[in-house]
C-alpha cells in the first residue's frame, strides 16, 4: 500500500489541455519557457501572472494540487529572494546610511518578479505537460520529435523504449523495496537509528537483493520481448498514433497572442524594467 | 512462552483519504503457545496485515498486540526486541538473501540481536539442521543454491535467531508437492522439538490440513472460524461462501453420505478418509 | 489434424564453468502437438521443463536432436533469424512471473506491444487489441495501470497480448505457479476456455496436479526425459510412478489407489469429488 504513491504527477481529466497532443504540448512549453524570460517590465510580469490563472482554467486542475507542486521548491525561492534583495544595487535605498548593510526598493521588486517568474515556470509548465500528460504519452511525443535525429545515428526509439520499461518498472521496484525492507527489519536491521556510516551500512541487505532481484526482472523480461517479436524500433507501427486537432490549432493561437503581448508590452508599456 | 494475543486490532490503509481500507475490523484472538496455527482467507482478507502486526512492522491504529501478556508497543523504542521474539519469514524469502556466504547470511539476524560469537555458531548450527542445510553449503554464495536450497537457508536464518514465535508467509509458495511436503515436515519437526508456536499464512487448504493443529480463518478483515482443522473443515459450505476453497477429499465425504456411505463430514486427509472407510490407520498397504 | 510442433530427440546440456560439469536438462525428449489439443506438462522442479519450454519458444537450441514447428525445421542448419521470428509469431509463451513480461504501464498498450512489433497498421491493432480483452474479460480495465492489478488478472493481460498477435498455439511456463488460488483460477478458466472456444493449442507446463486433470493429454517429465505419456486418467492411474517421481496424485485417486490396495475393484481415473463417491460407494454395495 505504501508503493501506491501518487506516480509522476498526472492528474486524470479530459480537460483542453489533456486532450492536446503531446508533441505540440512539448513544443508549446519550450515557447513559453522563452517568452517568460522574455518579459522586461511589470506590465509583461502581470501578463505572465495571469497567464498561469488562464493555464489552471484550461486544465481542470484543482489549485491545491499546484500549490502542492510548488512546496519542495519553497527553499529555493526563499533563497534566490533573500540573495536578490541583499545584493542588488539600486537607486532607492530603504535604510539608514549608517548600517553595514543596504537594501533598496528596486532589489525587493526584482526578487518579487524573480520568485514570480520560477514559480510560473514551475508551475506553468508542470500544467502544460506533467499534469496534463501521461509519462507515456510525454515520452511517445518526445521520441516522435526527435524522430529526424535517428536518421543521424541517434537511438531516440531505443531511449525511449528504456524511458517506458522504466515507468513500468518504478513502481514495482518501489513495492519490491518496501517487501525486502520489512523482511530484512524482521531480521533485526535497523535503519532508523545510528551514525551516517552506520545507516549506510544498514542498506546493504536492502539494496544486494534488491539489485539482484533487477537483473532477473530484466531479463526476464527481455526474453519475454523476444518472445513478442521485438526487434528494436525498426518496422515497428503504434496502436495510438499522435494526431493534432482543432484544439492544437487554438493553442498554438493562445501561445502566439502570448509571445507577441509580452513582446508587445515590453516595448511599449511604460514602468519598472527588470535587469538581471 | 511464545503466546500472542490480539485484542481489539483495528488497522486501516490511507487513514482519511477517501479510499481509505479497513484491513482489519476490531479482531480479538489468541494464537495458542507451542502449537502450529494455519491462518487462512482469500487476498485482501487481511491475514498480510494481521502477520505485518504480530512482529510491529506496523502499529495497529487501535487495539493491542500482546506477547506474553505484554503490550508490545508500550515502549516503541524497543520495538526490534519484539521482532526478535517474533521471527518472520515472508513470502518467498529466498528473494531477501544477501551476503556473501550461506553462513554469513545465516548469522545476520543474530548478528542484529547482539549475540556473542560461540551463542551465533551454535544457533546458527542449530538451526540450519532444523531448515536442513548442509554443512557443505555453508561457505558457498546463497545465489549459487537452487531455489529450494535458498528457501531453506532463509528459514534457518530467522529460526537462528531463537523466537518464540515463527510467523510463516506462505513458506511453500511455488514449490512442487514433493518439495513443499519436504519444508512444511521441517516446519512441523522444528516446532516439535523447540516447542515454538508456529503461525503459517497459505492458501493451500490440502497443506493447512495435513500440518496445523487449529486454523483461523479471516474474511474480510474480520475472523469469521477458529478451531481444529476437523472442526473448521466440516463446515464446508460456509467456508465455499467465503470465497475459500475445501480439500477435495473433504468433498468426497460429503458425497459419500449422500451416496449413502457415512464416514463423517469432518474428513481433511486422505489417510484420515480411507481410515474411517476401511479401518487401520490408511497406510498400511 | 496436424503437429503444430512436433519435436525428435531432443538433447540440452547447461554448460557449466570450468571446474563443473555440464548439467544435463533434457535426455532424448520426443513428442507431437496436435493442432488444438491442450498438452499439461507435469515434473517437478528442475525436472526440464522449464529448459523444453525455452527449447520451444528458441531461446534456447537443443544440442541434439530436431525441433519442428508448424512443420518448419527449426533447428536445420540454414534457419536464419526470420524463420525464429516467424515460428515466433505462431508459437507464444506466457511466462511465471506475471510482472516480468508486462512491458508498457496501461493495459491496452501492453496488450498492443506484440503487434505493434509486428508492423501492423494502427486502426488494425485496435480492433485486434479490443476483440484480445474481450475475449479474457478484461476490457473494463483497458486504461488501467498494469501495476495495479492482481497478479491473475496480469497474466490474463499476457494472454490477451499473446492473442493479439492471433497465435494459434500458446506456451504456459508455470503461468499459475505465483498466483493465488483466485488468480489461478481465473487464469485455467481463461487457458480452458481459449482451447475450446477459441480453438487455441495450449501447452501448460505445471506442478499443480488439478491443472493437469483439465488437460487431454499429459506429458510427465523427471530427470530431463518424459516419463509418462498419456490422458489423465492414464497418467494418474499409475500413482506410484509419480510419488516415485517426486510428484502427487488428486486426493481422489490418492483415496481409490487405497481401496484398491484393500482389494476393492475400482477405477482410479477419477478426479471429481462426486464421481469419486459414486465409485466408493459402488465398490462398497459390491463387496458386500
Amino acid at each position: 500500500m505504501k508503493a501506491d504513491i501518487a506516480f509522476g504527477q498526472y492528474c486524470e481529466g479530459s480537460s483542453f489541455l489533456h486532450r492536446l497532443d503531446p508533441r505540440w504540448k512539448i513544443v508549446f512549453a519550450l515557447v513559453y519557457i522563452v517568452a517568460l524570460f522574455l518579459a522586461k517590465n511589470i506590465f509583461a510580469f502581470a501578463l505572465i501572472a495571469l497567464s498561469i490563472v488562464g493555464l489552471w482554467a484550461l486544465s481542470g486542475i484543482r489549485a491545491g494540487i499546484l500549490v502542492k507542486g510548488l512546496r519542495p521548491l519553497l527553499f529555493i525561492i526563499a533563497f534566490t529572494a533573500i540573495i536578490n534583495v541583499f545584493w542588488f544595487k539600486g537607486e532607492t535605498p530603504l535604510l539608514p546610511e549608517s548600517w553595514f548593510f543596504q537594501i533598496y526598493l528596486e532589489g525587493i521588486i526584482n526578487a518579487a518578479l524573480i520568485v514570480l517568474r520560477v514559480m510560473v515556470l514551475v508551475t506553468g509548465t508542470s500544467i502544460m505537460l506533467t499534469y496534463t500528460t501521461t509519462p507515456i504519452a510525454l515520452t511517445d511525443g518526445i521520441e516522435q520529435l526527435l524522430a529526424p535525429l535517428a536518421k543521424i545515428k541517434i537511438p531516440v526509439h531505443e531511449f525511449s523504449m528504456m524511458m517506458t520499461i522504466a515507468l513500468r518498472f518504478i513502481p514495482t521496484l518501489i513495492e519490491e523495496t518496501d517487501k525486502i525492507m520489512s523482511a530484512q527489519k524482521a531480521r533485526g536491521s535497523d535503519f532508523s537509528s545510528g551514525s551516517l556510516v552506520q545507516r549506510a551500512k544498514a542498506l546493504v541487505p536492502v539494496l544486494v537483493p534488491l539489485f539482484i532481484s533487477a537483473f532477473r526482472r530484466a531479463e526476464d523480461l527481455a526474453t519475454a520481448m523476444e518472445c513478442r517479436c521485438y526487434t528494436g524500433g525498426q518496422g515497428r507501427t503504434r496502436m495510438n498514433v499522435l494526431h493534432s486537432t482543432w484544439r492544437d490549432l487554438v493553442m498554438f493561437f493562445i501561445i502566439c497572442a502570448f509571445v507577441a503581448g509580452i513582446v508587445l508590452l515590453n516595448i511599449f508599456a511604460p514602468g519598472y524594467v527588470f535587469t538581471m | 512462552m511464545g503466546k500472542i494475543e490480539l485484542k481489539n486490532i483495528t488497522y486501516i490503509y490511507g487513514k482519511g483519504a477517501p479510499y481509505e481500507i479497513k484491513a482489519l475490523d476490531d479482531v480479538s484472538l489468541t494464537f495458542e503457545e507451542g502449537k502450529i496455527i494455519g491462518l487462512i482467507g482469500h487476498t485482501g482478507s487481511g491475514k498480510s496485515t494481521l502477520v505485518q502486526l504480530l512482529n510491529g512492522l506496523i502499529k495497529p491504529d487501535t487495539g493491542k498486540v500482546l506477547l506474553d501478556g505484554k503490550d508490545i508497543w508500550q515502549e516503541p523504542k524497543k520495538i526490534r526486541d519484539v521482532r526478535f521474539k517474533v521471527g518472520l519469514v515472508m513470502q518467498y524469502p529466498e528473494y531477501q538473501l544477501f551476503d556473501e556466504t550461506v553462513w554469513k547470511d545465516m548469522s545476520f539476524g543474530p548478528k542484529n540481536m547482539g549475540m556473542s560469537d560461540e551463542e551465533i555458531k551454535k544457533a546458527v548450527f542449530e538451526a540450519a539442521s532444523f531448515a536442513g542445510v548442509k554443512e557443505k553449503h555453508f561457505q558457498k554464495s546463497p545465489f549459487d543454491l537452487s531455489g529450494g536450497q535458498k528457501r531453506r537457508v532463509a528459514l534457518a536464518g530467522v529460526i537462528a535467531m531463537r523466537p518464540s514465535v515463527l510467523v510463516l508467509d506462505e513458506p511453500a509458495a511455488g514449490l512442487d508437492p514433493g518439495a513443499r511436503r519436504k519444508i512444511l515436515t521441517r516446519i512441523k519437526d522444528y516446532q516439535r522439538k523447540s516447542g515454538t508456536t508456529v503461525i503459517i499464512v497459505s492458501h493451500s487448504m490440502e497443506d493447512m490440513a495435513m500440518y496445523c493443529d487449529s486454523v483461523v480463518v479471516m474474511n474480510h478483515g474480520k475472523v469469521t472460524m477458529t478451531g481444529t482443522p476437523a472442526e473448521v473443515f466440516s463446515r464446508a459450505d460456509e467456508l465455499i461462501a467465503q470465497g475459500l476453497d475445501v480439500p477435495a477429499i473433504t468433498k468426497v465425504a460429503r458425497a459419500l453420505k449422500e451416496e449413502g456411505v457415512d464416514i463423517g463430514l469432518d474428513i481433511y486427509t486422505v489417510n484420515f478418509a480411507a481410515h474411517r472407510l476401511l479401518g487401520g490407520d490408511g497406510n498400511e498397504g | 489434424m496436424s503437429a503444430i510442433i512436433k519435436a525428435e530427440h531432443l538433447s540440452f546440456a547447461y554448460q557449466g564453468d570450468e571446474d563443473t560439469a555440464p548439467v544435463q536438462a533434457l535426455k532424448d525428449v520426443s513428442f507431437e502437438i496436435e493442432e488444438g489439443s491442450f498438452v499439461a506438462v507435469l515434473g517437478h522442479n528442475g525436472c526440464g521443463k522449464s529448459t523444453l519450454a525455452k527449447l520451444l519458444c528458441m531461446i534456447l537450441s537443443p544440442d541434439e536432436g530436431k525441433l519442428y514447428i508448424n512443420g518448419r525445421d527449426m533447428t536445420a542448419e540454414d534457419t536464419t533469424e526470420d524463420d525464429i521470428y516467424d515460428a515466433r509469431r505462431r508459437v507464444g509463451m506466457v511466462f511465471q512471473n506475471p510482472d516480468n513480461q508486462l512491458v508498457a504501464t496501461i493495459v491496452e498498450e501492453d496488450v498492443a506491444f506484440g503487434c505493434e512489433n509486428l508492423g501492423i497498421p494502427s486502426e488494425k491493432i485496435r480492433k485486434r487489441v479490443d476483440e484480445a480483452l474481450e475475449t479474457v474479460g478484461m476490457t473494463k480495465y483497458a486504461r488501467h495501470a498494469t501495476h495495479r492489478l492482481s497478479g491473475g488478472q496480469k497474466q490474463r493481460i499476457a494472454i490477451a497480448g499473446v492473442l493479439a498477435m492471433r497465435r494459434k498455439c500458446i506456451i504456459f511456463d508455470e503461468s499459475t505457479a505465483m498466483l493465488d488460488p483466485g488468480g489461478r483460477k481465473e487464469v485455467m478458466d481463461t487457458i480452458c476456455r481459449l482451447n475450446r472456444e477459441e480453438g487455441i493449442t495450449v501447452i501448460h507446463i505445471t506442478h499443480y496436479m488439478n491443472e493437469a486433470t483439465m488437460a487431454d493429454r499429459v506429458l510427465v517429465m523427471n530427470e530431463g526425459a518424459v516419463i509418462m505419456d498419456g490422458t489423465p486418467g492414464e497418467v494418474f492411474s499409475r500413482a506410484d510412478e509419480l510419488w516415485e517421481a517426486g510428484l502427487d496424485v488428486p486426493q481422489t485417486t490418492e483415496l481409490l489407489w487405497k481401496m484398491r490396495e484393500r482389494g476393492y475393484d475400482v477405477r482410479l481415473d477419477i478426479f471429481e469429488p462426486e464421481e469419486c463417491a459414486r465409485e466408493i460407494a459402488k465398490a462398497i454395495s459390491e463387496k458386500r
